[in-house]
Parts: C-alpha cells; sequence; structure tokens
C-alpha cells in the first residue's frame, strides 16, 4: 500500500477546501440557517410536533443528510474531474498509485469534508432548536457511512462526466429531488398510502430514516432496514468503482 | 535492428490502436540502454508521445510488452512506474497551489516521504527556487515548463522521459535543460527524450530512434548515423578560373560553379579516410591550383528528410 500517495491525494484535497473555505463552510451555515427560518419558523410554527418531536428539531437530521449527500458528491465529483479535465491526471495515472489508493485519497478527503460539514451543520441546527442525540455511536456511523458512499459516487460520476454539465447533471436532476422528496422534511407517514410505497423506492428515505432514528428513536422505516440500504449503496458503489478501474474507463485510452 | 538483451526498457512488439481504430503504432520493437540519452525523432503524429505514454502507464498497448528494469509494466506496474519520472508534452499543471507543494505532492506520489534538501536542489538547478512560494498560475510558460521538469525529478527516477521538452521555450531555458541532463546522464540516469527538432536530437543523444507513422524506421548510434546516411561536401576555391571539368577528374562526383572558380566535390562520409587525399592528390597533378579549402556534412536534418521521404 502506497500510504504517501494516499496522504499527498488526500492532503492536496484537503488544501482546495481550505482555499475555498467560504465555499466549503459558510455556504451550508447560511443555507442552513435559512432552512430553518423558512422551513422551522413559518412552517414549523403551523405543525406542532412529529412523533412528539418539535418539527425544528425534526428536521435537523434530514437537513444534515440533505448537505452530507449534496456535498460529497460535488466534491469528490470535482476532485477526480478536475485533473482530467487539466490533463494533471496523468500524474496519478503514471504513478506507482493502485486504484484503491486513488480512491481513499479522493473519495476519502470528500468523506472528511462532508462529515465535517455535518458536524457545523449540527452545530449551527443547535442554535435555533434543542437537539438529542438518543444513540451517537449510530449517529457517527450514518455520517460516515453516508458520507463515503456517497463520495464513492461523486468519483463516479467526477470519471463519467465529460464537461462541466455532466457533472451538474446527476446532482442537480436526480439527488436534490431525491434528497428533498426523502423524508427530510415530512415524515413519510404523513403521507397517503400510495404515496407512501412510492416513497420507499426512494433510497434517501432510508438513510434520513435511520439517522434520525439515531437522534430521536423513531423512524420511518425499521432501522436494520436503513442500515442494510445503507451497506448496500456503499457495497454498489464499490462494484462500480472497480469495474471503472479494471477497465479503465474514461481513464486510460 | 539494434536489440539488445538486458536494456533498461525493453518494447517487444508494441502496437496501439486507439478507440477510434486509428492504428498509432505499429510492433515497435526498441531497447534503450542504461544511462543513455536517446532521442526518439519523428514528425508530428509518428506515434512518439503514444509510445511513451504506454511506457508510463498511461495509455494501454493494444499488444506487445514492455519490460522496464527488468518489471512489465503490467504485471509489476509498481515497481516499474517507480523509476520513470515523466515530463508530459503539454504544460499541464495545478494552478492554484505553490510551486513548492506540487512538487512535494509527485513525491509523495511516489510513495516517498518528504525530502526538502532534494526538492531544493531540484528546484534550483532548474531556476525556480525564488518562486517556490509562487502560485503555479503566476508563472510564465517557460516556468512551467521547468515546474513540469521538477516535478518528473522529485523522486529521483532512474529513467527520465522528456516528451518535446524544448517546443516554444526560451533559449536559457533550452540550456538550461541541456545541462541538467548531462549532469542527470553523469549520475547515470537513462534519457529518453522526443523531438521533430533534428538538432535537439543531434545536440543531445547517444543514440537515435527515427519514427514515422506508428512505424520505427531504425535505430542508430548518433554517430553511425551520421557516418552512414551522411553526405559530405567538399569545396575548392580555385586560384584562376576553370573552363571545364578535367578529364583525368571524370572518375569523381564533382560539380563546377558558373564562374568556374569553385569546386566542389559530393562524396559519401563512408568515403572520407584514403579518399580525400587521393582526391586532392588528383587535383594537383591535373594542375589544378586552390586557395582555400572547405568541407561541410549533411545534418541529421537531411538524412531524416531522406528516410522520411523514402517510406
Ligand atoms: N486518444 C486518441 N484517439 C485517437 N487518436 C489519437 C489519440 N491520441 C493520439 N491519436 C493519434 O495518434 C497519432 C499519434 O499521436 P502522438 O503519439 O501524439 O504523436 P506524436 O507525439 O509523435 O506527435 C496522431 O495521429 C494522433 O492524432
Ligand atoms: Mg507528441
Amino acid at each position: 500500500m502506497n500510504i504517501e500517495a494516499v496522504s499527498a491525494i488526500y492532503r492536496f484535497e484537503m488544501a482546495r477546501a481550505r482555499r475555498t473555505l467560504m465555499q466549503s463552510i459558510v455556504s451550508p451555515v447560511i443555507s442552513t440557517s435559512l432552512y430553518f427560518v423558512v422551513f422551522g419558523a413559518a412552517i414549523g410554527s403551523r405543525i406542532q410536533s412529529v412523533g412528539g418531536i418539535s418539527y425544528g428539531s425534526f428536521i435537523v437530521p434530514g437537513l444534515v443528510m440533505l448537505s452530507l449527500l449534496g456535498q460529497s458528491i460535488s466534491n469528490a465529483s470535482f476532485g477526480i474531474y478536475f485533473p482530467r479535465f487539466t490533463g494533471t491526471i496523468y500524474e496519478i495515472l503514471s504513478a506507482p498509485v493502485s486504484p484503491v489508493e486513488i480512491v481513499l485519497g479522493y473519495a476519502g478527503a470528500a468523506a472528511t469534508k462532508s462529515v465535517i460539514l455535518g458536524a457545523i451543520i449540527l452545530a449551527t441546527a443547535w442554535i435555533f432548536v434543542p437537539l438529542h442525540v438518543e444513540h451517537p455511536v449510530w449517529m457517527v456511523a450514518f455520517l460516515v457511512l453516508t458520507a463515503a458512499t456517497f463520495s464513492l459516487f461523486g468519483f463516479i460520476i467526477g470519471i463519467w462526466a465529460d464537461g462541466f454539465e455532466k457533472l451538474q447533471i446527476v446532482p442537480l436532476l436526480i439527488v436534490t429531488p431525491l434528497t428533498f422528496l426523502g423524508g427530510s422534511f415530512y415524515s413519510i407517514d404523513m403521507l397517503p398510502p400510495t404515496w407512501r410505497t412510492v416513497a420507499l423506492l426512494n433510497p434517501v428515505v432510508y438513510l434520513v430514516s435511520g439517522f434520525r432514528w439515531s437522534f430521536y428513536g423513531i423512524a420511518d422505516v425499521n432501522v436494520g432496514v436503513s442500515l442494510g440500504m445503507t451497506a448496500l449503496f456503499l457495497a454498489i458503489a464499490l462494484v462500480i468503482v472497480g469495474w471503472i478501474f479494471r477497465t479503465g474507463y474514461r481513464l486510460k485510452t | 535492428m539494434l536489440v539488445s538483451m538486458g536494456g533498461i526498457i525493453e518494447i517487444s512488439g508494441v502496437s496501439k490502436t486507439y478507440a477510434s481504430g486509428f492504428v498509432a503504432l505499429k510492433e515497435i520493437n526498441l531497447s534503450i540502454r542504461r544511462g543513455e540519452i536517446f532521442a526518439l525523432l519523428g514528425p508530428n503524429g509518428a506515434g512518439k508521445t503514444t509510445l511513451i505514454s504506454i511506457v508510463c502507464g498511461i495509455v494501454q498497448a493494444s499488444s506487445g510488452r514492455v519490460v522496464v528494469d527488468g518489471h512489465d509494466i503490467v504485471r509489476d506496474w509498481r515497481a516499474a512506474r517507480s523509476l520513470i519520472g515523466l515530463v508530459p508534452q503539454e504544460l499541464t499543471t495545478d494552478a492554484f497551489e505553490s510551486v513548492w507543494s506540487t512538487v512535494s505532492f509527485t513525491r509523495g506520489l511516489f510513495g516517498l516521504g518528504s525530502n526538502p534538501a532534494h526538492i531544493e536542489s531540484v528546484l534550483r538547478a532548474l531556476s525556480l527556487w525564488d518562486k517556490r512560494d509562487s502560485r503555479i498560475m503566476t508563472l510564465s510558460g517557460g516556468m512551467k515548463r521547468r515546474l513540469l521538469i521538477a516535478k518528473a525529478l522529485a523522486h529521483e527516477p532512474r529513467i527520465l522521459f522528456l516528451d518535446e521538452p524544448t517546443a516554444g521555450v526560451d533559449v536559457d531555458l533550452r540550456h538550461d535543460m541541456w545541462q541538467l541532463v548531462s549532469r542527470l546522464r553523469a549520475e547515470g540516469v537513462t534519457v529518453i527524450l522526443t523531438t521533430h527538432y533534428i538538432e535537439e536530437a543531434e545536440e543531445m543523444a547517444d543514440r537515435v530512434g527515427v519514427i514515422n507513422r506508428g512505424e520505427l524506421v531504425l535505430v542508430r548510434d548518433k554517430t553511425d548515423l551520421l557516418h552512414e546516411f551522411g553526405s559530405k561536401r567538399l569545396s575548392l576555391r580555385l586560384r584562376s578560373p576553370l573552363a571545364e571539368l578535367p578529364a583525368a577528374l571524370a572518375p569523381w562526383r564533382l560539380e563546377l560553379s558558373p564562374d568556374g572558380r569553385e569546386l566542389t566535390w559530393l562524396y559519401h562520409a563512408r568515403e572520407a579516410g584514403a579518399g580525400v587525399g587521393d582526391f586532392l592528390e588528383r587535383v594537383r597533378a591535373a594542375g589544378i591550383e586552390f586557395a582555400d579549402l572547405e568541407t561541410s556534412e549533411s545534418s541529421l536534418e537531411d538524412i531524416f528528410v531522406s528516410l522520411v521521404r523514402e517510406r
């Protein structure tokens, strides 16, 4: 294992985040605050509580997931797409660095940034609403697993994309709708039965539900199912990444 | 074809057909000797970059095998790549990183711990030391080229590939680069450079491989190449004009200038040696007096043009 290389890529990516600190940290803090103002204050004043939890507190895990998914994907996809775009990827490809090491470096850094981001959002939320974490270990586990999984998906998108447009299109057309419809702002129990069934096809539901359970002990779906689904997504991402490197897809001509 | 076993790089039967169906390399066999400076010479689109990219692991060969210092580049890729430094043809750099950090980054990629002393010496050798904290995007094109070389040397490679190192480069850098290459050679580093400038090959290389349309046309020691293909001319400035060529000089390939004052003999480099003295004796015997004498030989350029045209 070329640890030095993993660390070099990881540090390079973290340095990139430090240079764009505003974008990396300030913007999620602002958008989270806005969600609280709009959803927590405006709508929350009409919805008393969900499952015994105040609406403001109820949406916190969903908000964290919302940013976690979006940022993991955009960070990781940009991280690998940019060297492909500028051509500096030659250096990675000609170095004694294995695919696993490349992924560890890029996706690892993206996941780290997402976890830090999640922590920042939680801290911001704390200003607005009381937070209570019933299962802290599971909370961290869901946070890390989700960050890792979606950083891998981001990595895949960054390899698949052959233009900046494609880089944006998946987060915009797939991930954002799924997260908004994934029970971040409501419990799917609040939906009519048909829509509840449809919602269960949305992978994000399982992520949000499991994460929320780790806070308040309430869940839309059984937490075991949530965990299983999270693991499944991780496995899918790993299989695709493995295939990319085995075939050299979009990396080697 | 000169194929000696045990070269530091052994390329055998390497072909490359791109996804587009374009055949960029056809059955290349090439052995690079340890410690030599090898120039891969060929016009644009000949396949030079493709060949280098295959050896470095960036492009996958369609067939054939490459062994670097005993390590197969596919099976034993990690060991093979560890030995190689690559300076790409295009100026591909990051923008926001500092010179120092990007060079350290490369060293890290090759699995080596930090070694500030080595990086300092590389940056100094390339006149980049003063720029070590500058962001890459503030560097000029020439400076970026230097930086790419510095990056390629960051991990102390035993083999250095320079892909068109002097394309669009100023005189200073050209000079620094040659100095660096000589120093590397003295340290036993094998250098492979590609170029479509003949002077570059002529100036620097021990051996030259000529590549054209994906085929390695020939590989020779540079001096042999000049010797084998070089034609020479010997011009005599005559004391008094000559109306016509004397019959006694008929066996030689001679040209007389229109004013009759210059006599030029075209001969092959192979005929040098005894032939020249013989020729001059015959000239004097024919009663021709000359005031001055000049010889010149064809450059690699002439050789190259004739070789490539033949195909
Ligand atoms: N990715 C690619 N797909 C298709 N053709 C390519 C690709 N890369 C290079 N070529 C073609 O292969 C030939 C050789 O290219 P290259 O190795 O870059 O030549 P050189 O470095 O000698 O100028 C050129 O005709 C080029 O257009
Ligand atoms: Mg080229």
